[in-house]
């Protein structure tokens, strides 16, 4: 099989752009993708579409409505926060495959503002606040509140995670924030579910990526393997059976069944990573993918994140373009705005935010119900 | 409208002449413990074999976290606590009787699940539920 490559990969700012449809956002990053390998829309022979607010609107066909309508085949995806590296691991499996030599893989989502999740059934009395909370924030702090059952992690550890992320995202310009919120801001934010305080929520925003995905003869034959990113593994997985999963969701398995296989897909180990950006849609999730990861032994994330080793200059930088917290999470985008962060580095081109010397990086979107996915990511030689 | 209040959920069962418990299945062939009805087993695949099972009103706090912000009309703060129950099954729920601190409420608290009315909601037809909490024992 032919190894795939990204040659063109971009995001647009996130924002909030409630004048603009789905389909006008997506367009923006993919002719931002294209750009940036020179290539046209008349050159993919097929687009893979991620949203999930209009799963069922045609939102690819739609895309292309918008940039030219080439007849090619259009696989719209939706798969809750994992949709944007579902639809660039399908893209990626199909010149994998040989079907097609270049591909486009488009992430999408418009927002609105407030607490995602809780939804109750639509018969009898709604369920929120009767029988517990079903809001992301809850969720998250449950699984967070697990790992200081195992392991005595703090609060203050958890919010030190917002700290830094808020750090990096001063120096992307395309994150929506880009503000200093030291420790006791953080800590003192609105509590929205003890321990995430509303700093420590993942930001709603609206946002698009887009990443042009080749064959290994196509982009030799373009002369675009100087700036090439070779993917080195691409791990899609669902949640395992666990004992409490179906009641509480369970982010840590599908992540560790996810991260074995990349590893072994790529033929690393965590030691060789150079950055990653992990799914830090609360901060209290950071914590425990560093484990899941295996940047670290079970048990020492909280120390981690103390000792500064997974800040920019630290061993092994997590979110440098500011995650979830400080970029923005829109979720069907999310995947491949990772891919755009990690690709950036590996091609030196990350600026006052560069990971020196970078060669490996990872990504890693959940998406709850549940989805894992995992890219490795190399600097093409 | 029903002369009686109807269960919140369906795994929670009122019968006509007894007290309120919870409902769940177990494999027969794995031994797994699922909430409520099922017709296969999604640890080992089996298919049917589930054994109706009621489940015990003891159990254990297993991790939770306190809301502060919901929807609206909803009363804040409260906890939502992730309860593991003796002989199997982990349920979801509000913590009720405990203060909203984290220091108030360790990790590992024996609790049982109690029934209530479901504070009051009412569906469109103006029926009475009963629903299930947790309070420390
Ligand atoms: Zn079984």
């Amino acid at each position: 099989m032919t190894d795939a490559y990204v040659i063109g990969v971009d995001m647009i700012k996130f924002g909030r752009f409630p004048e603009k449809t789905v389909p006008q956002i997506g367009s923006e990053a993919a002719l931002l993708a294209l750009d940036d390998c020179g290539l046209k829309i008349q050159d993919m022979q097929a687009l893979y579409c991620g949203n999930l607010g209009q799963a069922s609107g045609m939102v690819g066909q739609r895309i292309l409505q918008e940039i030219g309508q080439t007849g090619v085949p259009v696989i719209n995806v939706s798969n809750a926060c994992a949709t944007g590296a579902t639809a660039f691991r399908e893209a990626w499996a199909s010149v994998k495959a040989g079907l097609y030599d270049v591909v486009l893989a488009v992430g999408v989502e418009q927002m609105g503002k407030g607490l995602l999740g809780g939804g109750g059934g639509a018969t009898g009395i709604p369920k929120e606040g009767l029988l517990g909370s079903g809001t992301m924030p809850a969720v998250f702090a449950e699984a967070g509140m697990e790992h200081s059952r195992k392991h005595g992690t703090t609060f203050e550890q958890f919010a030190k995670v917002s700290v830094k992320n808020h750090h990096h995202a001063t120096m992307n310009p395309k994150a929506m924030y880009q503000i200093e919120t030291p420790l006791e801001t953080v800590m003192n934010a609105e509590m929205i579910s003890y321990p995430n305080t509303k700093l420590m929520c993942s930001v709603n925003v609206d946002g698009s990526a887009a990443a042009v995905i080749a064959s290994e003869s196509k982009a030799r034959e373009l002369g675009l393997m100087n700036r090439a990113i070779k993917v080195r593994a691409s791990v899609l997985t669902s949640d395992p059976w666990q004992e409490r999963d179906l009641v509480m969701p369970d982010v840590n398995t599908c992540t560790r069944l996810a991260a074995k296989q990349a590893y072994e897909m790529a033929g690393v180990g965590p030691e060789d990573v150079d950055l990653i950006e992990l799914h830090d849609c609360f901060a209290t999730a950071e914590i425990l993918h560093y484990e899941n990861l295996g940047l670290c032994p079970d048990g020492e994330a909280g120390r981690m994140i103390d000792d500064g080793e997974v800040e920019l200059g630290g061993k092994i930088p997590v979110n440098v373009s500011g995650g979830l917290l400080s970029k923005g999470h829109p979720l069907g985008a999310t995947g491949i705005a990772n891919i755009y962060e990690v690709s950036t580095h590996l091609r030196g081109e990350a600026g006052e935010r560069q990971v020196e010397g970078a060669r490996i990086g990872l990504t890693h979107v959940i998406g709850l119900g549940s989805a894992c996915g995992i890219h490795i990511l190399e600097k093409a030689s | 409208m029903a002369d009686k209040p109807l269960p919140a959920v369906g795994y929670l069962k009122i019968p006509e002449n007894g007290k309120p418990y919870l409902q769940g299945c177990k494999c027969s062939s794995c031994g797994a413990v699922f909430l409520g009805e099922r017709d296969n087993c999604s640890k080992c695949g089996a298919r049917g074999g589930m054994e109706e099972v009621q489940l015990s009103n003891q159990g254990e706090l297993y991790s939770y976290c306190i809301v502060h912000r919901s929807f609206p009309g909803i009363e804040v703060p409260y906890v939502s606590a992730i309860v593991d129950l003796e002989g199997g099954g982990t349920v979801k729920g509000n913590l009720i009787n405990v203060e909203p601190e984290p220091d108030k409420i360790p990790f590992g608290m024996p609790v049982e699940v109690v029934y209530d009315d479901a504070l009051g909601r009412k569906d469109r037809d103006g029926n009475s539920y009963l629903s299930y909490f947790f309070q420390p024992r």
